[in-house]
């Protein structure tokens, strides 16, 4: 049997991954994509807590099902708010978007 | 400490996982770190498998590499000017935040391996995936409810952010 700590592990290395990505890219798609690897590590966690800990309940996997909700909602709005920002900038750098800079 | 086969499946797919995560931050080609993106999501799916969550497996292939990797290919191909490779991918903090994340991924190991976490997993139930049909129309009936109104509101507002005008 594979002990829960491996699990919690490679969650967070996935985690630590996915926060480089969303804070070192400048592309806005390369940080939605950084995003979706922190909620991919997030339910690895609730999945095997809920595995190892309560498998009588499921709590763990229904609280997973809504980050996949949710992550499903934050990826077309991101995605759409990437598209309108390209058509009016001409541009997804996120060095160049300083239009709210005082 | 003999090694079961279990535990070598998941050491591949964690390499599967975690090699398509790191090729997804480091790609300088925007459109391959969508397509490495599709295989860590593919090792997360797996890993589900061998925790006994089958429906969240088929979920995560049918709404992340069947939905989410879609719309971010699309997005990738629509906003077409960087990924080319020309620019250069990462931004000036990019030093600073590896350097973060590594610190992070050691203090989340240390405080990891301080706590006698069970290795052994109780047996689980028959029938998961009616207990999970039962738990959305019972104990988490409001929550379940503020997810749909949530997504509708979400794809609505989407198309009227992304539609010509």
């Amino acid at each position: 049997m594979v002990p829960l700590s491996w699990y919690l592990i490679v969650a967070a290395a996935l985690f630590c991954i996915g926060l480089y990505g969303a804070l070192s890219r400048r592309n806005a798609v390369a940080v939605l994509m950084g995003i979706e690897l922190i909620l991919n590590a997030i339910n690895i966690n609730l999945i095997a807590f809920n595995r190892y800990i309560t498998p009588e309940e499921v709590s763990g996997q229904v609280f997973s099902i809504f980050v996949l909700a949710v992550a499903a909602a934050e990826a077309a709005v991101g995605l759409a708010l990437i598209i309108g920002i390209y058509r009016t900038r001409d541009s997804v750098n996120l060095e160049e978007l300083d239009l709210l800079k005082g | 400490m003999a090694i079961t086969p279990q535990q070598v499946v998941f050491i591949l797919l964690s390499v599967l996982t975690l090699g398509c995560g790191l090729m997804v931050v480091l790609s300088r080609n925007l459109f391959h770190s969508a397509l490495w993106l599709v295989g860590s999501f593919f090792g997360v799916a797996a890993l589900y498998g061998l925790l006994e969550a089958e429906f969240l497996a088929v979920a995560q292939i049918l709404i992340y590499i069947g939905a989410i990797a879609t719309l971010i290919v699309f997005a990738t191909m629509l906003t077409r000017g960087m990924m080319l490779g020309r620019m250069k991918m990462s931004n000036f903090q990019s030093g600073i935040s590896g350097v973060v994340a590594i610190l992070l991924l050691g203090l989340l190991v240390l405080v990891l391996l301080q706590v006698s976490w069970p290795t052994e997993a109780l047996p689980v139930p028959d029938d998961t995936i009616a207990m999970i049909g039962n738990a959305f129309v019972s104990a988490y009936v409001i929550p379940f409810e503020v997810v749909s109104v949530l997504l509708l509101v979400a794809l609505v507002g989407a198309i009227m952010i992304a539609r010509e005008r």
